[in-house]
């Protein structure tokens, strides 16, 4: 999908927030110039191609429960086994293979720290590996938005 | 069903807004009234939909709400997960000026794990390229100069799992 002018700056001022209003595409297209029903047509475009994963909520999951960040170092060639085998485990949501020893970053969320601290014993016992337990002690940053550089991903 | 307007609880939902997550997780409906469209799912009017909402946002149960980019399809194919092992005593400091660089989506201390793991910030850098992520990198090196011993950048090589999913119905 091609993105003009007009899409770039639509997730441009969108991509942190958007307005929680009445009609907020019709603000949004008070904002852009365009009609409520053009924003709605082209964030329909943008979620269809995915070039975005979706217009809402991003729910801030440490205000409801407790959530971690672990790795493992599973052996190269049963990373695939090992991933399903986390995967398959109660409140996965996250899963990166990534270059390096500790080879497999995952994000366990339970309903409080008690349980999540027994999942991830009963996960070292399944995998039979040791687990890097990876609590985020402070944010110093949670936009987990950035500057779209437009020039370099055209 | 009772709407006692509550002061900002932090750690308990209640049935209601828990629904109301539940059923825009995934995204807000693209019509002109999303929150009539929501509200109608659970039996709520839209303007209390609206109402709960922005409670959500204003007590920091949402993080945001937004037009998530997917990073990958924009053509950051590159997702480098830097992490450094910085001073103590400076890591707070150091990581809220790594948080505030333009390129950085995420910065967190987390704890060290001596002596498989020595990094305690964690700063996550997307690229076109992992030239571009290591000259980013770069600059994260530099801002933390002589209070940084050592530092790694974990690239990601599959997406293994990645839900928005967070909330489950309660039964």
């Amino acid at each position: 999908m091609q993105l003009d002018a007009t899409d770039r700056r639509l997730i441009d001022l969108y991509q942190r927030r958007m307005p929680v209003t009445s009609r907020p595409f019709l603000r949004m297209g008070e904002e852009l110039g365009l009609s409520e029903q053009e924003v709605i047509n082209r964030l329909e475009a943008l979620q269809a191609h995915q070039i975005i994963s979706r217009v809402g909520p991003v729910f801030e999951h440490s205000r409801a429960g407790a959530s971690l960040l672990a790795a493992v170092a599973a052996p190269q060639h049963e990373i695939d086994q090992v991933a399903d085998r986390i995967n398959h485990f109660p409140g996965i949501n996250h899963n990166y293979a990534r270059e390096h020893t500790f080879n497999l970053w995952f994000v366990m969320t339970a309903p409080d720290e008690r349980t999540l601290a027994t999942r991830l014993d009963e996960l070292e016992e399944t995998l039979a590996l040791p687990v890097l337990r990876l609590p985020m002690i402070e944010a110093y940053h949670i936009d987990l938005a950035f500057n779209i550089d437009w020039e370099a991903v055209s | 069903m009772s709407t006692s307007a509550s002061t900002s609880e932090s750690m308990t939902l209640g049935n209601l807004d828990r629904e109301l997550i539940v059923a825009t997780q995934q995204g807000l409906p693209l019509v002109s009234d999303p929150w009539a469209a929501v509200g109608e799912q659970i039996g709520i009017s839209g303007d209390e939909a609206l109402a709960r909402f922005q409670r959500l946002q204003a007590n920091g149960v949402l993080r945001r709400v937004a037009a998530v980019p997917n990073h990958y399809r924009l053509g950051y194919h590159f997702n480098g997960m830097t992490v450094w092992d910085v001073d103590d005593e400076r890591v707070r400091e150091l990581g809220r000026a790594t948080g505030e660089l333009p390129f950085v989506s995420h910065c967190y201390r987390r704890p060290r794990h001596l002596p498989l793991w020595p990094y305690n910030l964690f700063a996550m850098v997307h690229g076109t390229s992992r030239d571009e992520v290591e000259s980013k990198a770069e600059r994260i090196h530099e801002l933390l100069g002589d209070a940084c011993r050592g530092h790694q950048i974990l690239y990601s090589s599959a997406i293994l799992k990645k839900t928005g999913l967070r909330l489950q119905r309660k039964r």
